[in-house]
């Protein structure tokens, strides 16, 4: 809450002080009004845009600097090229974009309405070349004919292949936005959550009124604000309320609600969209106003907010009119030049010529006449409302339209326009204020596929149906008065607050009157006769995206005739500023030339966000190496000492191999650690594979329903491989279990199968088999296991384990499985299984040990040669004894295919037996595990070449099927594979064609047993 | 989204797993020999691919993984999301035979 930098009093304060002193600084800023405003002239700052040095004060945005210093000329449109100036005063502006900071934090497209001024900020026109004033690219607008809408779809058909190659990189160099630093982004961004009782968007009287309302209540209030000061309109626009000045009452209510424990005020801060169950997207803009964020803060935070209760209050966004000329600088909207005025002390130009159909435009003419400025006229096609009829006594009043305008670069000249008698007269000026009425902000209400309803009293659509627990009130919801939006805003909060179940008193609502807020469609002026044709100036609808009167009625015409299709034509509304100027214009246009009703013919579908979001703060702090989260094995940093080179394996790091000094290649140190394994001693650590602790009385006959094999009947101390089938019939995962004790297994799953494992256990659990007596629990992060393989494991492990332990094969013969105290008296598993083919333990301890127990197998095997061994050693070694591993259980084999039909039970359910036997899976020609060896053993094997019968056509109707598994093998000294192949069980010794297109692999190989090496299996077992 | 766990009270999506219709009840049948029941495969078959898709309330099967490990029951509708009811699942998938 302390964060509110600018509050009104402060700045008002800081203003009388400025005014007691001497003004040296800050004379450039020769259109910055003498007085008023809520900037603080004591804080002068400097900045550049386009290289040129200027200045402006705490409180501006770069958009009222600009004009403060008399910057009429800011960008460059995105199709024609066609000199543009600042159009609003806020988020919908389609103009006035720039490359913002330099270098690494350059920011493309950002808008200077938005963007706070700080200290040195660096701006720079964007779009244009060699500069802003000449630029090449404006030949486009002379060329206009042949950019109609639709135009590439049109114009750069032949030859295709043209498109990408020439048409594509001209058409993107020549249209388009700002360019990106193309450097990594150095800032920090950060992601939070949020409940609240009642969140508010938007600080405004009505947004002010619901936080007050339901703060004072007790609710647990979160009021956010886009902008970096409170109070909405009220900073802009002189009323009184509670016979207070609007800016003093907004101070008084922030005052208010900042002593309230039960509010959090978020300035700066832009709700971006609703999501299911009131979760709320916004983002924070915590260091966008520093030239770089402070020392451990982050640049912008990505909040979800839980609210009960949301109140709308995001005000209303004033339509721009369509007539010839409409886009030049010096045409704004008539509420930003009152916005400039008012808050930001900065004039957009002297003589002020007024264009409106709504009685919100006279208020800007008061306003410039109260700034010291000079009325051109006040062009009104309704004549003077009743309203105004005193205040404008003595003004050059209309009635009728603009047709035309004249003007410089920089600024306006003049504008034509053509009476009601069918005269048409110049009106010279330097600004032309326009309003075309107000259109309530519909995003958020409208996320959850509310269409808004039209509503022809202030001819804009509202809210329809809103997302449940979302009230609007205010200008939002088409209520644009003052007087309404102060009652609305608090009628909702209070609600709001009652909903959440807070039964404090609210207070009184603060009054105001409600000024006249009349308005008479006008979609487009279509000059009379001559002046139009005359004039010859184009009518824009969207700004940004260059799309003008006629492009909408071309596209009708070619048929794209539905709200959607006619968007995506002419990509109205679909730039940056998602059309929040433009949209309604558009449709009604569209609508006339259809002639249709404008609700008929009806909105687009509004999707979050509404505003853009950098890719930065969704990605939040998930960047990099912490994009996602690291699992470390219980050695990782073990093995990261002696050099490991490590591979990602889900989210685990796991030790490849462990390369020495002097080889030479990876191939070398694998060879080297399966060697080493095989003639003497190795380990492995093996803890990232799944780990399941099955309790409970029935914990046999629950791993019988989920297996193909049979666990109830494994005796206490025993460990059985197992295979356990999806529900459709085809593999989901292998592995071990153990038998500890009557009622306790202990289940392995594969590294990646791990999580899955588990979910499924559970849902046969409770959802399948509630009766049963069993209870799971996740061990993977509990225990550090090492495979410990070779001939001298015995003897290695009986410098580890307690003398007392009978280690033999008649005491610990091969898949056994029990505790063992280690030397020095503490109790570890031991299990004798092998995935390497060799005499083979796995050991396991507590998983805190896994670093000193990997120091420990070094000790205890130094006298034998111990080799610690990565991944690629443990591939080999399984690869040679056969072993099916991920890339054979790849989701479509069966257990036939793999080769353990036999395995599966007769006697008894279990999970995909009964689909398992469906016709398509016992098919005699499905694929099946077979052993691979090229006829030439120099032949390098790849994963994925495909297996032909020898001498067979290519094509797809020979392929019999792939390599899944490759390796050296450094005992048989050649490449070797696994392959599924057709009928592959019975073809061993037939030769066939190895196929590898891409790797220009096209040899010959035999198909063999899978079993490699010893098939007979006497080394595991000895 | 976020979804009122019986177990841990109201809780974000992100920690919940969907797996899809609960309606589907996991056939029983005897299978204590080779020979399977002729009507088994035709049952299985209904049981693993055959889902209604209907545009209204749903109860379908989530899994607590992020928070108690509870499969959970939640009757949600598919046009506006909005779920009404959420309740532990033990036995919702089993057999009706055996229940």
């Amino acid at each position: 809450m302390a964060d509110i930098a600018h509050s009104p009093a402060a700045l008002k304060r800081a203003e009388a002080e400025a005014a007691a002193k001497p003004r040296a600084r800050g004379a450039s800023q020769a259109r910055r009004l003498a007085g008023g405003g809520l900037i603080d002239r004591q804080k002068p700052l400097s900045f550049t845009f386009d290289g040129k040095r200027m200045s402006g004060f705490a409180g501006d945005t770069l958009a009222s600097a600009l004009l403060a210093s008399g910057v009429g000329l800011v960008a460059r449109s995105f199709k024609y090229h066609r000199p543009r100036g600042v159009l609003t005063a806020g988020p919908e502006e389609p103009n006035a974009l720039v490359e913002l900071r330099t270098g690494a934090r350059l920011e493309p497209n950002s808008k200077a309405t938005t963007v706070e001024l700080f200290d040195g900020l660096v701006a720079k026109s964007q779009n244009r070349w060699p500069s802003l004033r000449h630029d090449v690219g404006a030949v486009n607008g002379a060329l206009s004919p042949l950019f109609v809408v639709g135009f590439y779809y049109k114009t750069f058909m032949w030859p295709p292949k043209a498109w990408e190659k020439l048409y594509e990189p001209a058409i993107r160099r020549a249209a388009g936005l700002g360019s990106a630093s193309g450097v990594p982004d150095p800032d920090h961004y950060e992601k939070a959550w949020a409940h609240c009782d009642l969140l508010v968007v938007g600080s405004g009287p009505a947004g002010l009124s619901a936080a007050l309302a339901a703060g004072r209540a007790g609710a647990r209030v979160i009021l956010c604000e886009n902008d970096f000061m409170l109070g909405g309109r009220l900073l802009s626009d002189a009323f009184e309320i509670d016979g207070r000045s609007g800016a003093e009452w907004a101070q008084g209510a922030i005052d208010e609600l900042a002593g309230m424990p039960n509010v959090r005020i978020m300035p700066r801060t832009t709700v971006f969209g609703g999501y299911d169950g009131g979760t709320y997207g916004a983002v924070e803009r915590v260091g966008d106003h520093l030239p770089q964020p402070s020392e451990h803060q982050p640049r912008q935070r990505l909040w979800r907010i839980v609210a009960k209760r949301t109140v709308d209050a995001s005000g209303a966004i004033e339509r721009p009119l369509v007539f010839p000329g409409n886009d030049r600088p010096g045409v704004m909207m008539a509420g930003a030049v009152r916005t400039y005025l008012n808050r930001f002390a900065a004039s957009p130009g002297r003589r002020v010529a007024v264009f409106t159909n709504n009685d919100d435009g006279w208020r800007t003419a008061q306003a410039v006449l109260a700034a010291g400025g000079e009325i051109a006229a006040v062009i009104d096609p309704r004549g003077v409302p009743e309203a105004f009829r005193m205040a404008a006594a003595g003004w050059r009043v209309i009635e009728g339209e603009v047709v035309g305008t004249k003007g410089t670069l920089d600024a306006l000249t003049s504008v034509e326009v053509a009476d009601a008698r069918g005269g048409v007269v110049t009106v010279p000026c330097d600004v032309l204020a326009m309003s075309g009425g107000w259109n309530p902000a519909v995003g958020l209400s409208s996320f959850h596929r509310g269409r808004p309803v039209w509503k022809d009293e202030i001819a804009a659509f509202v809210p329809g149906k809103c997302p449940t627990g979302l009230t609007v009130a205010g200008a939002a919801k088409g209520d644009l008065s003052l007087g309404a939006c102060l009652q609305e805003g608090f009628s909702a909060g209070a609600k709001a607050a009652v909903e959440a179940g807070l039964s404090g008193s609210p207070g009184e609502p603060a009054q105001a009157a409600d000024e006249p807020v009349a308005v008479r469609a006008l979609w487009e002026v279509k000059a009379p006769g001559k002046a139009g044709q005359k004039a010859g100036q184009k009518a824009f609808v969207d700004f940004q995206h260059d799309v003008t009167a006629d492009d909408v009625r071309l596209a009708q015409r070619e048929g794209f005739e539905s709200v959607e299709h006619l968007k995506r034509y002419t990509t109205l509304g679909m730039a940056t500023d998602q059309g929040k100027t433009s949209n309604v214009n558009g449709l009604a246009i569209l609508a006339e030339a259809k002639g249709e009703k404008i609700p008929e013919t009806g909105t687009t579908i509004y999707r979050p966000p509404q505003v853009p979001v950098a890719i930065a703060a969704l990605a939040g702090p998930n960047r990099d190496e912490h994009f996602h989260a690291t699992r470390l094995p219980p050695s990782h940093h073990w093995a990261a000492k002696r050099g490991a080179v490590f591979v990602d394996v889900g989210l685990w790091k796991r030790a490849q191999w462990y390369p020495l000094a002097h080889e030479k290649d990876w191939l070398e140190s694998v060879n080297r650690e399966v060697l080493a394994v095989r003639n003497g001693v190795g380990f492995c650590d093996v803890s990232t594979l799944g780990k399941i602790d099955v309790r409970g009385r029935d914990a046999g006959a629950f791993l019988d329903r989920v297996y193909i094999n049979t666990f109830s009947s494994l005796a206490v101390g025993k460990a059985r491989y197992g295979v356990m089938l999806r529900e459709d019939g085809f593999v989901m995962d292998d592995g071990t279990t153990s038998r500890l004790a009557e009622d306790h297994y202990f289940v392995t799953t594969t590294t990646a199968k791990a999580g899955p494992v588990m979910q499924h256990l559970e849902f046969c659990r409770q959802a399948l088999w509630p009766e049963l007596d069993v209870q799971l629990a996740s061990a993977t992060d509990q225990w550090a296991q090492f495979s410990v393989a070779g001939l001298k494991t015995r003897d290695l492990l009986q410098n580890l384990v307690d003398p007392a332990e009978d280690l033999s094969n008649e005491g610990f013969p091969f898949m056994a499985a029990r505790e063992v105290k280690l030397r020095g008296g503490m109790r570890a598993r031991l299990f004798r299984i092998s995935f390497s083919g060799e005499l083979a333990f796995e050991i396991a301890v507590p998983a805190r040990f896994g670093g000193s127990l990997a120091e420990n197998l070094m000790q205890a095997g130094a006298a034998f040669g111990v080799t610690p061994y990565g991944t690629e050693a443990l591939g080999t070694m399984r690869i040679e004894k056969g072993h099916a591993a991920g890339a054979e259980l790849n989701g479509w084999t069966t257990a036939g295919d793999l080769g353990f039909g036999k395995m599966m039970s007769k006697k008894k359910d279990f999970i995909g037996r009964v689909m398992a036997g469906r016709e398509e899976l016992q098919r005699p020609d499905r694929p099946a595990v077979v052993g691979v060896k090229p006829l030439n053993p120099a032949d390098r094997l790849r994963g994925g070449a495909h297996v032909l019968p020898r001498n067979a056509k290519l094509g797809p109707d020979t392929d019999q099927g792939f390599l899944t598994s490759v390796c050296f093998s450094p005992v048989l000294g050649r490449w070797i594979a696994l392959a599924l192949v057709a009928r592959g069980r019975e073809r061993h010794g037939e030769v066939v064609r190895i196929y590898d297109p891409l790797r220009n692999g096209d040899f010959e190989a035999e198909l063999c047993n899978p079993v490699f090496y010893d098939p007979e299996g006497a080394r595991q077992r000895g | 989204m976020r979804i009122n766990c019986p177990f841990c009270g109201e809780r974000e999506i992100g920690e919940f797993s969907y797996l899809g219709d609960a309606a589907p009840r996991r056939p029983a049948y005897a299978a204590e020999g080779p020979e399977l029941a002729p009507e088994a495969e035709e049952a299985f078959f209904d049981f693993v691919y055959l889902r209604d898709n209907p545009a209204g309330e749903m109860r379908e099967h989530w899994y607590h993984g992020g928070g108690c490990r509870a499969w959970l029951v939640v009757t949600r509708n598919t046009l506006t999301h909005e779920i009404r009811t959420t309740e532990p699942a033990p036995g919702a998938g089993a057999s009706e035979r055996a229940a």
